[in-house]
């Protein structure tokens, strides 16, 4: 059923559009949740544990209370009369061991930066002076800290936990040591991933008030899918769901931070709910590094069986993965080191395959799902394998992954570690990107900048991206997150068209996609299509901006709204200009003959005539202007998108710093609804990629001091030192939808660490060495090179 | 510790967005916080409070200034001009319809730095090369873009007034 409708009506969809809302952003008249006041709003900060691991007392808060402007001075056992603790809790992986998390530390903290109080005052200044005379004892307990501690388990993260090991799970094929046995050549890899973190450029920040006379709330929060916040906020605070009223606003990047249940915004729900008054907190960027979640810490070693016709037999891979101190509700941490299991293999055909991940504890923030959420893990180990395997049998790797890609006739395969791969293109993406990157002549320019002396290297990246994530995948793990979407299209008695859904605009541009779509399935021109997003009150329940998946999910629900209200328009234009709805059309508002193409009326005169002047329809006829149209994709719980990625790098062989000198992407996520906006999501995900893999890191001393904790101490990546991306796309729709459409948002962070990697590597390859550990730092990569010998270089 | 004093307030006179204001501030308050909490004006935006990125440019005299790192006091009898600012120069004008064309930003917390930044450098340097443009920005961070759209869409703008130069047509 894929290109019925769609494919003929579109006008809007595939055309690349400026989004509407820009225009607002540009002039700076965005709403961000600092922009918005409450009268009689009060201001709340947070004292946070300058120690890992501690009991701690509360020995002194009434000189705090004494500060002017303060109102109050809440602890734990304030906040606990009115907002519950919360448990990350699977039931399809009953022995995670995590821990309840509450809004305020209770007596013992467990990560540097945890909060343990709140002062809430006139103004952020008094309300931060109030924290400096709050006197807190501690007592230090061990902390853990590396993952390798945590494995150890000398140290626990939580006094008296039987281990740091939150979760094991081990999974296997029966052939995959018959494989390893039989096998040509076996090539092993060890990568090490430091944290990152997300690093949205508007912080965290929420804005919640409390009216006791209706029991309900109303809260402003930079947020990536306000109907979990609603649901979650309703349940800790024992409320009726529809009293909580959450919007959010403009929201200032997410990338999947903004989708967890924070200590401190519960604890501001909770403060407005005591004190009656709104409350206010932002947090600042000190705060946002050290308690926005991290991401992607692991230590992965994995092997490769390779036969003697040069496939890959088997693929064996032991993932540890840190945690931090909880695993983060409701979505767990866990998620990530699932993620990455699933894409193991990316690509390839690999019939034989086993992995054991081992999710641990750790004395340090929690992690969660971050933009690609484990994938970009998954493809730099599949993809550095796939170098080190094509070398051994010493043949180019594009000749090496060309035999052992997933071929169109294969599909729909389901690979050992869980993908059902369906509508994928490894071959057309490989082939543009070469013809894309100029492959052949670059190489040979790389021969001619080896000989003049330049450390330069070139290297590619296939990749399997899961997307749009269905409902049986937290469904079944008894997670309330919906991943389902309910679109309401409802035209005014002048034919405009105002949409309300439960899908969240955070800058993706998917405002702007679903005029598109809707646009055309109505048949309206695109101004008349007015899409708002981001109120639970506008909105029924719905998933918000996650795991991309607003084209294709919100997207064809949309679609399928708008031609339900097309449905309505054309069978009221029928009965009264007399004919049947198959002879009339819809185009850019005007109803259409079909045969003539004449315009019989308008879409405004028909809605006018409806609205006002009902008496004058023919008998029997009731005509909806108002349609709404829910729901999900029933199959294909992660529908995969695929790719090629490359790196062209250059290595200051003084200094040991890595320049990416170009970038290049093909990607085919489907239809593509609007390619201005996906080439630029993709780009951005390439540069976080890229700070991925050459800067970013949230580093711990030994003793679980968090050492990142400003943006001069965590290095991104900035305009000068960030190549040019090139894009281009390969459109293989989903055969599954009507539009076709799939995840495109985080396609570019899946595999540009990959990319570098293999580009950094093969630079690095006549030197006879490599790096393992991302970041990859100068110091490894002047390591790699011998320069740190002694000798002077 | 002495807290009145540090919740004494002083009193200021400036010109923001052509408009004559005078406040009382306190001494620790910086400009952006005053721009944007005292006067209204969120167009800037507070990305760090630590210089670093840029989120909180405005201008400050004619030159382009962190509204985070220079107090409120500071900006005593200065002249300042936000992105607010009803009617912006020609450079902001051209820079935002290229923006907005361009698909230049996308959450859209940096824009408002990034355009005074890159008016700053159009205003210097009509005609910039992508390695100046990247250049003049790497002050600011963007999380959203990668940087690519900006650099092309800073281009376009240069275009546009080239082709301008009276100022008087705007680009699109
Ligand atoms: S907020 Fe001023 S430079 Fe970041
Ligand atoms: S557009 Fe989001 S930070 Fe630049």
């Amino acid at each position: 059923m894929s290109s019925n409708g769609a494919g003929k009506a579109a006008g809007y969809i595939g055309k690349g559009m400026p989004r509407a809302a820009t225009r607002r952003l540009v002039s700076g008249r965005g709403r961000y949740v600092d922009d918005i006041s409450l009268k009689g709003e009060l201001h709340a900060a947070f004292l946070r544990s300058p120690r890992p691991h501690a009991s701690f007392k509360i020995l002194e808060t009434t000189e705090a209370k004494a500060v002017d402007g303060v109102i109050a001075v809440l602890t734990v056992e304030d906040i606990e009369t009115v907002c519950g603790p919360w448990q990350c809790t699977l039931a399809n992986a009953p022995n995670l061991f995590s821990p309840p998390q509450r809004p305020l530390a209770l007596q013992r903290v467990v990560f540097q930066g945890e909060p343990i109080a709140m002062v809430v005052a006139m103004s952020r200044a008094q309300a931060e002076d109030g924290l400096e005379r709050i006197v807190v004892e501690y007592d230090d307990l061990p902390a853990v800290t590396s993952i390798e501690d945590a494995i150890a388990g000398e140290a626990r993260t939580h006094a008296g936990a039987p281990s740091n090991l939150a979760l094991e799970y081990v999974q296997s094929t029966s052939g995959v040591e018959l494989a390893f046995d039989k096998a040509a050549h076996v090539v092993h890899q060890r990568l090490k991933f430091n944290r990152k973190t997300g690093v949205p450029l508007e912080p965290r920040g929420i804005l919640a008030s409390y009216d006791p006379a209706d029991d309900a709330m109303l809260v402003h929060a930079s947020h990536q899918m306000p109907h979990q916040l609603q649901l979650i906020i309703a349940d800790l605070l024992d409320m009726q769901l529809n009293k909580v009223r959450v919007i959010c606003p403009d929201v200032g990047g997410g990338f999947g931070i903004k989708m967890h249940i924070y200590p401190e915004e519960m604890a501001v729900c909770a403060a407005t709910k005591i004190l009656g008054r709104p409350v206010k907190y932002v947090a600042d960027r000190i705060e946002s590094m050290l308690s926005d979640v991290h991401a992607r810490e692991h230590v992965v070693e994995a092997s490769m069986a390779i036969d003697s016709d040069g496939r890959i037999s088997a693929l064996k891979v032991d993932d540890i993965q840190g945690l931090g101190a909880y695993s983060v509700y409701p979505r767990s941490s866990t998620a990530e080191g699932f993620s990455a299991l699933r894409a193991m293999g990316g690509a390839y055909k690999i019939e034989q395959f086993s992995a054991r991940l081992r999710s641990v504890l750790q004395n340090k923030v929690m992690t969660g799902q971050y933009r690609s959420v484990g994938h970009p893990v998954a493809v730099a180990i599949t993809e550095a394998l796939i170098e080190q395997g094509a070398r051994a049998r010493g043949e180019s790797s594009i000749v090496f992954r060309k035999r052992n890609f997933v071929k169109a006739s294969e599909m729909p395969w389901v690979s050992p570690a869980g993908g059902r791969m369906i509508d994928l293109s490894h071959y057309e993406c490989l082939d543009k990107l070469l013809i894309l990157s100029g492959h052949a002549e670059l190489e040979r320019q790389i021969t001619v900048w080896r000989e003049q002396g330049r450390v330069v290297g070139f290297g590619l990246a296939s990749f399997v991206e899961f997307t749009a994530t269905g409902a049986e995948g937290y469904g079944r793990a008894g997670v309330l997150v919906s991943s389902q979407d309910t679109v309401i299209v409802a035209m005014d008695p002048t034919g405009m068209v105002t949409v309300q859904s439960s899908a969240a605009e955070i800058g993706q541009g998917i405002q702007q996609g679903l005029a598109q779509i809707i646009a055309d399935a109505v048949g309206l021109p695109i101004v008349s299509i007015r899409v708002n997003l981001g109120d639970t009150q506008a909105s029924p329940h719905g998933g918000g901006a996650w795991s991309s998946r607003g084209a294709a999910i919100t997207g064809e629900v949309a679609w399928q709204a708008g031609r339900k209200l097309r449905a309505e328009l054309l069978s009221a234009a029928a009965a009264i200009l007399q004919t049947e709805a198959e002879q009339l059309d819809l185009v850019e508002g005007d109803v259409i003959e079909k045969p003539s193409g004449r315009a019989r009326m308008t879409v405004a005169e028909l809605s006018e005539m409806i609205q006002f002047r009902p008496y004058d329809l023919p008998e029997g006829l009731r005509p909806q202007l108002t349609v709404a149209h829910g729901g999900g994709r029933g199959g294909d719980t992660f529908l995969p998108t695929n790719g090629v990625q490359a790196a062209l790098v250059e290595i200051d062989k003084m200094s040991g710093k890595v320049v990416v000198l170009k970038h290049w992407v093909v990607e085919d996520c489907g239809r593509v609804i609007n390619p201005l906006l996906v080439d630029e999501q993709i780009r951005g995900g390439v540069v976080q990629g890229i700070g991925e893999a050459l800067y970013e890191h949230c580093r711990y001393t030994e003793d679980g001091q968090f050492a990142s904790g400003t943006l001069a101490d965590y290095l991104l990546p900035m305009a000068a030192d960030m190549p040019d991306v090139s894009v281009a796309h390969v459109e293989t729709p989903y055969s599954g939808s009507v539009l076709g459409a799939k995840g495109a948002g985080e396609a570019g962070a899946c595999a540009a660490p990959a990319a570098i990697l293999n580009a950094v590597n093969a630079a690095l390859a006549p030197f006879g060495g490599s790096v393992d550990t991302l970041p990859i730092s100068p110091v490894a990569v002047l390591r790699a090179m011998g320069a740190l010998q002694g000798v002077a270089a | 510790m002495n807290n009145t004093s540090l919740d004494d307030t002083i009193a200021i006179s400036l010109s923001v967005n052509g408009t004559n204001v005078s406040a009382r501030v306190s001494p620790r308050g910086s400009l952006v916080d005053f721009l944007r909490h005292g006067l209204g004006l969120t167009g800037s935006h507070v990305g760090c409070e630590h210089g670093v990125c840029g989120a909180c440019n405005v201008i400050v005299e004619g030159r382009v200034v962190r509204g985070c790192l220079m107090l409120a006091v500071q900006a005593d009898g200065a002249q300042i001009t936000t992105i607010d600012s009803m009617s912006p120069d020609r450079y902001v004008l051209a820079l935002q319809q290229a923006f907005y064309e361009r698909a230049a930003l996308q959450c859209g917390f940096c824009t408002s730095g990034m355009i005074l930044q890159a008016a700053e450098l159009l205003r210097r340097n009509e005609t910039p090369t992508r390695e100046e443009i990247r250049d003049a920005l790497s002050g600011n961070y963007c999380r959203c873009t990668g940087y690519h759209a900006i650099v092309d869409a800073v281009q376009t703008a240069s275009h546009a007034l080239n082709a301008t130069p009276s100022g008087n047509r705007l680009p699109g």
